[in-house]
């Protein structure tokens, strides 16, 4: 029952602008919105949320003249701490007490973190609600079903109460799944004092101090929000506030139009809001593969009453008051001069996540964040400001911002109680998928085309692509929803695959065939003669590997041509 | 990327492409020879296309264009492929605007070989796309299309369309004296398709922004307002065997009227007995009261006791029971027909009801009606009495729920109820209801008292 998907976004840093390009292949550029585990809820009170933080500096101070900081103690309370019950906490807490670890987990806030509470998990709720609205207004779509609906409708609290609901099923659901593993669950903020030694509590109690043997920050993110905008809560409003569905209003600007910004349009629009989009960079959805977002616009956006505005930078936003709207003032990302003043009902920040790790006491083992997020090696050992790796530290999830998504922080997580137990362990992130839930959903896992070319130019070796429509596919035309690819990059030499993108009806869920072969090395020659079921969405990705040309043969070792049954 | 499509316009598959070669070939080749204009025609992107989708142009026209680059992608039953240009040119006209859908073979734009041409492709293009019906649009094809094509267009009299300028989105508080249009995306949207100039439209939401429906409101409203007037038409002005386009305005009509279809109605007629009627008339008409003013003041008076019949039906799911009863009069003007509006017919005075229908026609003859005058009616009243006609049936104009035909008030012999045989003055009026919210009993009822009252006037007058 983990939050699977996560919804997400062009990753984004506090100091920088939200629109960064980043080179690597590997750092795709969404972040699911997650947990954050010392748990400041932002959005109820970030102003409190800076209260604590300051007095959690001030109490660092006093231990730090204990001064028996530089030494780590020679038994410990723990074999492992995490700090942070998000997702990732979550997801390496479980396997470490499959493993016999003594483990602790500390929350500041509510088990769950973003993903269960603010983010994936209520999305999803309101998503399945635009998704019938959807459904049920195409009146084109019905009739050529046969269908007959007459006027559908909506009750805006009644669709809240499902998120809200939802999210406190999937967090009891967590919270019952470590107790009944023993996982000590200790409330209260953490913070590193030293080596392997974590103090925790909550303000106006006294600190409790623990040990461990391994700690892992796992302390994930905060929706992000540039510099000139201001958040009301009420009509200029975050991931956080928008999936409390408050109100619906009659013109939304989402600023951003990455995963988060995509997801909410869909939930808005569907709930008969209008949308205008504010993207930074010159084309929508510039995290996404860019065949695969062509298509999405003209699917997602065109037809759809949302207008957009790219190439310019929301500079300042001012929420609705003395009976005036929410002034947005669009400044071009060029030439940085005033372009457009927007008057809209609400704005929505949808310009990323930024790591929640201030106040984490990094300073006392000599680590410095790098725009908030904690520098770590690909096996999460969190690396400190000499660039040496501090032992039995590591860090997971957004807190890292290696890949800001939900199941990226737990198998990360999975990955360091691996290495703690013995077993050295690297993950593959280009084997971790990633899905925008819209309506049809967008799926991917791996490299983009372009970001393919790059590597096949630099290391030397050719790719191919091979496409397939969903057009073609029996089970999508009988749900009347032929709109739809699938994509695949891959070596025509060896058959790796490089990169699945598929946007079409249960993208997301037709992801993980992509993504398993990939995480398993299972080259396409082999996987091309596995048999799937007639007729289903997944013959999708049969005909797409089916239509891959690939020099190589099949290994003999194939799996598939073993005889199956006796 | 889509795939680039090396074939580029013709028609790959050989068969089509000697299907489409032949049935083009009188037209491209005569213009070929004299002004090297070449169409550009739906490629066969796979063996079973039999028509396809501009999803979008990668060109616009008047851009030149080099052998082998990009000018459209096209969506085909299977994929969405780049189609490359096989000549060297300029763009000069698009026949198939993006969304718009054609078969297989069919020309989708014209390519001039220098820029000189373009004007000469461009006039071509229309010329033959009105005569290309099977260019099937997706969405319907605006009105103003065919604007060009009216001769005199821009130098008729503009004055409505400046005058609904003026009107336009100043009342904003942001709008900084019109400079700046605050309109709703969607809105944006509609006026694009609509073709509607979104500095003419006053906005109905929120703090005076623009919404779809100003917009919807506008496209209908626009193209009457902006019709030009016309030289005195003589009947013989018509040229046999010519086909003329519509009007903007006779484009509206037409597409009002097959708008309608889509809405259930029935009829229902009722004969009235106008003796008292013809009798007040007489008396008053000195005071300037028309027969018109008097039908509205009636008809308004009996909907007050039938509100339903004022409603209409918006969304296919409701009832929109309208705060004011405003009685739109049908009236033939050159050319076409406009409805100006008698507002709150109920509560206002048959002798002020009377000079404002006055100016009304005035109004509508020299063109000057504003929006509100001819687009806020409620219920309609359409009246050919005055040629004789005495029964018609007449077409609902969406977005109301009733109209009613008036037939002429003639001298007919009526058997009474005590045996005798007399003589008195009748007319038919039969009401064209929308049976979504207006019912038979409804009608029924309302031209019942609709009868009481015209039989005894005295209330019109009060």
């Amino acid at each position: 029952m983990h939050s699977t998907l996560s919804f997400s976004q062009a990753t984004t840093v506090p100091t920088t602008n939200y629109a960064f390009h980043s080179q690597s292949p590997i750092n795709l550029r969404f972040c699911g919105l997650r947990r954050e585990a010392f748990g400041i809820s932002i959005l109820t009170r970030s102003s409190s949320g800076r209260v604590r933080l300051s007095t959690r500096g001030r109490s660092k101070r006093t231990s730090a003249s204990t001064g028996n900081n530089g030494t780590p103690p020679k038994s410990f309370d723990y074999d492992l701490i995490i700090i942070g019950a998000g997702v990732g906490g979550h997801g390496a807490a479980l396997h470490a007490v499959e493993k016999g670890l003594k483990t602790a987990i500390i929350e500041g806030d509510v088990v769950g973190g973003t993903c269960v509470n603010r983010g994936c998990v209520p999305s999803k709720a309101l998503l399945a609600v635009s998704g019938r609205m959807r459904e049920l207004q195409s009146e084109h779509h019905m009739k050529a079903l046969g269908l007959q609906v007459s006027a559908a409708g909506y009750d805006r609290q009644g669709v809240a109460d499902h998120a809200n609901n939802l999210a406190s099923k999937i967090r009891s659901n967590l919270t019952n799944s470590m107790k009944a593993l023993g996982v000590d669950i200790l409330t209260g903020f953490g913070t590193i004092v030293g080596p392997q030694k974590v103090k925790y509590g909550k303000v106006g109690f006294t600190d409790n101090v623990v040990t461990a043997k391994d700690i892992i920050i796992a302390t994930g993110s905060v929706p992000f929000v540039p510099k000139g905008i201001e958040v009301d809560g009420k009509t200029v409003i975050t991931s956080d506030h928008a999936l409390k569905l408050e109100f619906v209003p009659d013109w939304i600007a989402i600023v951003g139009s990455g995963y988060i910004g995509l997801e909410f349009s869909d939930v808005y629009t569907a709930l008969g809001s209008e949308v205008t989009f504010i993207e930074a960079l010159d084309q929508l959805m510039p995290g996404f593969d860019p065949e695969i977002s062509k298509l999405a616009q003209r699917v997602l956006i065109n037809p759809r009453k949302i207008d957009y505005h790219t190439g310019v930078f929301a500079t300042k936003i001012t929420p609705a008051r003395d009976g005036k709207p929410v002034i947005v003032e669009l400044t071009d990302a060029k030439t940085k001069e005033h372009k457009d003043t927007l008057e809209v009902d609400a704005a929505l920040i949808a310009t990323g996540r930024a790591p929640f790790t201030y106040g984490l006491g990094l300073e006392n083992i000599n680590v410095v964040t790098q725009r908030g997020f904690v520098p770590v090696d690909e096996r999460m050992r969190v690396i400190d400001a000499n660039g040496n790796l501090v032992p039995h530290l590591y860090c997971i999830g957004d807190a890292n911002g290696k890949m800001m998504l939900a199941h990226a922080a737990s198998a990360q997580g999975i990955s360091v109680v691996k290495q703690v137990t013995g077993r050295d362990h690297v993950l593959n992130h280009l084997s971790v998928p990633a899905a925008c839930f819209t309506h049809p959903e967008i799926s991917m896992v791996g490299l983009t085309e372009p970001q393919a070319r790059e590597k096949a130019e630099k290391e030397g070796f050719e790719i191919s692509v091979a496409k397939t429509s969903f057009k073609a596919n029996t089970k999508a035309l009988a749900e009347n929803e032929g709109e739809g690819l699938a994509k695949l990059i891959y070596r025509p030499d060896n058959g790796e695959i490089l990169g699945v993108h598929i946007f079409g009806l249960h993208a997301a869920d037709l992801i993980h065939e992509a993504s398993n072969a990939v995480a398993l090395g299972t080259r396409i020659q082999d996987i091309r003669f596995a048999v799937h079921a007639h007729p289903t969405l997944s013959e999708v990705l049969d005909e797409l590997f089916k239509s891959a040309k690939v020099k190589a043969p099949a290994s003999t070792s194939s799996p598939i041509s073993e005889p199956v049954a006796a | 990327m889509a795939n680039v499509l090396q074939t580029s316009f013709l028609p790959s598959t050989s068969s089509l492409r000697r299907r489409s070669i032949s049935g083009s070939k009188g037209k491209s080749q005569s213009l070929q020879v004299k002004a090297k204009i070449r169409e550009i025609f739906m490629p066969a992107l796979s063996s079973t296309m039999t028509e396809g989708k501009i999803v979008s142009w990668m060109k616009s026209e008047g851009d030149k264009l080099s052998k082998g680059e990009s000018v459209v992608v096209v969506e085909s039953d299977k994929a969405d492929m780049d189609v490359e240009s096989f000549h060297e040119g300029f763009l000069a006209a698009i026949m198939v605007e993006e969304g718009g859908v054609a078969p297989v073979g069919s020309a989708i734009a014209l390519l001039a070989e220098t820029e000189d041409e373009i004007a000469e492709a461009k006039a071509k293009s229309q010329s033959s796309s009105n005569s290309t019906p099977q260019v099937v649009e997706e969405k319907p094809k605006q009105i103003e299309e065919a604007a060009p094509d009216v001769p005199a267009a821009a130098a008729a009299p503009s004055v409505p369309v400046a005058k609904a300028v003026t009107l336009g989105s100043a009342v904003h508080p942001a709008s900084e004296g019109g400079k700046r249009i605050v309109a709703s995306p969607y809105a944006k949207k509609l006026a694009k398709e609509l073709k509607v100039d979104l500095g003419t439209v006053v906005g109905s939401g929120p703090l005076g922004r623009i919404v779809a429906k100003d917009v919807e409101a506008a496209a209908v409203a626009v193209p009457v307002a902006a019709s030009p007037a016309k030289p005195d038409p003589v009947a013989p002005g018509i040229e046999l065997g010519t086909v003329v386009p519509f009007t903007t305005m006779q484009g509206a009509v037409s597409r009002n009227m097959v708008e309608s279809l889509s809405v259930p109605t029935f009829r229902v007629g009722y004969t009235i007995t106008t003796n008292a009627l013809d009798a007040l008339y007489k008396k008053i008409k000195s005071k300037g009261v028309t027969m018109t003013a008097l039908l509205a003041k009636a008809t308004a008076l009996a909907l007050v006791q039938h509100p339903v019949v004022n409603s209409c039906c918006r969304d296919g799911n409701s009832f929109t029971y309208n705060s004011s009863i405003n009685i739109a009069v049908a009236v033939a003007i050159d050319g076409g027909l406009i409805t100006p509006v008698l507002q709150d017919a109920d509560k206002v005075d048959i002798y002020t009801l009377s000079r404002k229908w006055k100016e009304l026609v005035d109004k509508a003859r020299a063109k000057q009606l504003q929006p509100h005058e001819y687009n806020t009616g409620t219920f309609t009243l359409s009246n050919l009495g005055m040629f004789g006609v005495d029964r018609f049936d007449a077409i609902l104009p969406p977005g109301t729920g009733a109209i009613m035909a008036v037939g002429a008030s003639q001298p007919s012999v009526v058997a009474s109820m005590d045996g005798r045989i007399g003589m008195k003055n009748q007319m038919q009026v039969n009401v064209t209801a929308d049976h979504r919210v207006i019912y038979g009993a409804d009608l029924a009822a309302f031209l019942q008292t609709l009868a009481k009252i015209v039989e005894d006037p005295k209330d019109l007058t009060f």
